[in-house]
């Protein structure tokens, strides 16, 4: 079978041989435990304005600088980091839930289902992404907010649409590995043992796509931490007075002249963030190749 | 091209065409309703959000209640949503997009304004990043694991990971604020008509460019590299060393022709997405093209030019769909319909 019988070790060992892999964990790593921990130490507000220390540039008392209403940019980096993950994880257990859940479907049950599953996703492919995106924040997002407060309401609106656009590739992906599965002697053994469908889908099938999952899910992180910054930077996204990464840069655009340091930080934020993301993703995926051989 | 031509360009190719034939006339018939839903999608989504769809008509003071009635029932606003995307959509196929909310003119003349300069800047972009991601992605693929694929590698998952809004502000703090060599913000009543104002169109127009070149090349370079790789293992590949074929040979003539395959589909597939990336690069540029209309139009609520752009969007990903369909299996003899 593929490679999760040879189990958790394995994978870890091979995952540990790639060292860029291992450097992109090191720093996401560092990067949470900063955006966890960082505001229970480093206790500056992130909203006290005061205008006689507007735009100065990172020094001591202000590492990472002021922005133009003279609020610190290190406080802001770090709490806009808590949304940018979060957005970004709950983002990606939407999308791969869905992209799961419809790709099973589809590749256990063939037939009118599956063809109707596959439409839809064909359907949600085709539709122009980014404009849809931002089409439904603007013009749902002042209702959202009437029902679910400013900040609660955005959030759910923002992590919905990011995941309800984003299950298509997983969902063809756990459909054709289904669609393999479905016909191996130990799926067709387990059903002659009278297995139903939903034992063979969660126990039999499941683990074996779960690597695939896996690689995809990590990779849709990254993808939502842009598509939320892309929109916060459209000044699409989370209100005013939420710091976001996407929403600082949105803010420094005007200030590029006197305050360069204002995208530079939050910037260097998403793209570090990013970047490990899509290292440990490209070395989940080497990792947990079965076609690899040592 | 006459039907005809296509048809025995399709039957040179394919002894067997008519299963291909047919394939193709499938996909281009499921390509209609596809597009239908598209737009029912969109006009649904802009007809069913909350506010008024009459845009700046409904909160401007200077009109009375009876003119505004007017321009309601004028606009077709009286009538029940399924009559309106009807009598948009026969409108739309007619090459009748409505007219603009915001300046009053037709949606059509906007577009016919807007549309060379996002020619101009995606098209040249995807160009420049064919010509950096095919040869550095060929070439990191032969020389796997050497000093070189290793710093492309790095170089295409940088440039993946960099969002084009961080790119785009970067280069301008670096080349205009700091360098002050290239202008940050696009004139677009520049007219080309002599060298100096040539000179003037390249330096506002590089840094959009490179931006979307950047992010594109390193899409492209990722997928040429595992294209060819795949290939290279392939037995037909140590046949061709074997019989003494010369490494160029044996690259051009076989691993090139089979690796560039899903290439050729995967750039068909990947237009669109420049296109809507573009929203984002022309916004930081100001570049006054069809993205950044797309977004002034969402911020002044002007229905019919969002309705419009968004769904040629969504013409250009299913078109593009259907052309890939149509390269792989034009150069594929091996797919089966």
């Amino acid at each position: 079978m593929m490679n999760t019988d040879k189990g958790f070790g394995e994978t870890w060992r091979r995952f540990r041989q790639d060292k860029m892999a291992m450097l992109g964990m090191v720093v996401l790593l560092l990067i949470s435990l900063g955006i966890v921990f960082g505001p229970l130490f480093y206790h500056t507000s992130i909203d006290t304005i005061d205008f006689t220390k507007a735009t100065l540039p990172p020094s001591w008392e202000h590492p990472f600088g002021t922005n133009d209403l003279g609020q610190d940019q290190l406080a802001r980096v770090l709490s806009g980091g808590r949304i940018s993950m979060t957005v970004g994880m709950a983002a990606m257990v939407v999308a791969i839930g869905l992209g799961t859940l419809i790709g099973a479907i589809s590749g256990f049950y063939s037939g009118f289902g599956d063809n109707l599953l596959m439409r839809l996703t064909d359907l949600f492919l085709a539709l122009p992404q980014l404009p849809v995106l931002l089409l439904i924040v603007y013009l749902f997002r002042d209702g959202i907010k009437a029902i679910a407060g400013p900040e609660l309401g955005v959030f759910v609106l923002i992590v919905l649409l990011i995941g309800g656009l984003n299950w298509m590739s997983v969902a063809r992906l756990v459909r054709g590995s289904f669609l393999k599965f479905r016909e191996m002697e130990f799926v067709m053994a387990a059903r002659a043992a009278g297995a139903r469908p939903r034992r063979l889908i969660w126990i039999h099938i499941l683990p074996n796509v779960l690597s695939i999952i896996i690689v995809a899910a990590t990779l849709a992180v990254g993808n939502a931490i842009i598509t939320e910054s892309t929109l916060s930077f459209l000044g699409l996204g989370f209100p005013p007075d939420v710091p976001t990464w996407g929403r600082m840069l949105f803010d420094a655009k005007d200030y590029l002249t006197s305050a360069p340091h204002m995208a530079l930080f939050p910037g260097l934020a998403i793209f570090l963030t990013v970047l490990s993301i899509n290292y440990i993703g490209d070395g989940l995926r080497d990792a947990l190749d079965p076609k690899r051989n040592n | 091209m006459s039907l005809r031509f296509i048809l025995q360009l399709v039957g040179d190719a394919h002894p067997t065409n008519l299963p291909m034939l047919s394939y193709l006339t499938k996909r281009l018939l499921i390509s209609i309703p596809t597009l239908i839903a598209i737009s029912i999608i969109i006009f649904a989504i802009l007809a069913l959000a909350p506010g008024d769809p009459m845009g700046e008509f409904a909160t401007n003071p200077n009109l009375t209640p009876e003119v505004r009635e007017n321009i309601r029932i004028s606009l077709g606003l009286d009538q029940p949503i399924p009559i309106r995307y009807l009598r948009w959509g026969w409108a739309f196929i007619r090459g009748d997009m409505g007219y603009s909310f915001n300046s009053r003119s037709p949606v059509l003349d906007l577009l016919r304004q807007r549309l060379p300069t996002t020619l101009w800047v995606v098209g040249s972009a995807y160009i420049v990043s064919i010509f950096i991601a095919f040869p550095l992605g060929v070439i990191s693929a032969l020389k796997r694991y050497s000093l070189l694929d290793r710093l492309v590698t790095t170089f295409a998952l940088l440039g993946f990971s960099l969002p084009t809004f961080f790119t785009g502000l970067l280069l301008i703090i670096i080349f205009s604020v700091q360098l002050n060599w290239l202008p940050f913000i696009y004139n677009s009543t520049l007219r080309v008509t002599d060298w100096a104002s040539f000179v003037q169109q390249i330096k506002q127009s590089i840094m959009p460019i490179c931006v979307l070149a950047l992010y594109q090349s390193a899409v492209l370079m990722r997928f040429v590299r595992s294209s060819v790789l795949e290939e290279l293992n392939q037995e037909y590949v140590r046949t061709a060393y074997g019989k003494g074929l010369h490494d160029f040979a044996v690259l051009k003539n076989h691993i090139l022709r089979n690796s560039m395959i899903p290439v050729v589909t995967l750039i068909a597939l990947d237009i669109p997405s420049i296109f809507t990336g573009a929203l984002i690069t022309e916004q930081i540029f100001r570049v006054p093209g069809i993205g950044s209309l797309l977004i002034d139009s969402i911020y002044r609520s002007d229905t019919p030019v969002v309705m419009a752009i968004t769904f040629i969007y969504g013409i250009l990903i299913v078109g593009f769909n259907l052309m890939a369909d149509f390269i792989y299996g034009f150069l594929d003899p091996r797919v089966k319909y």
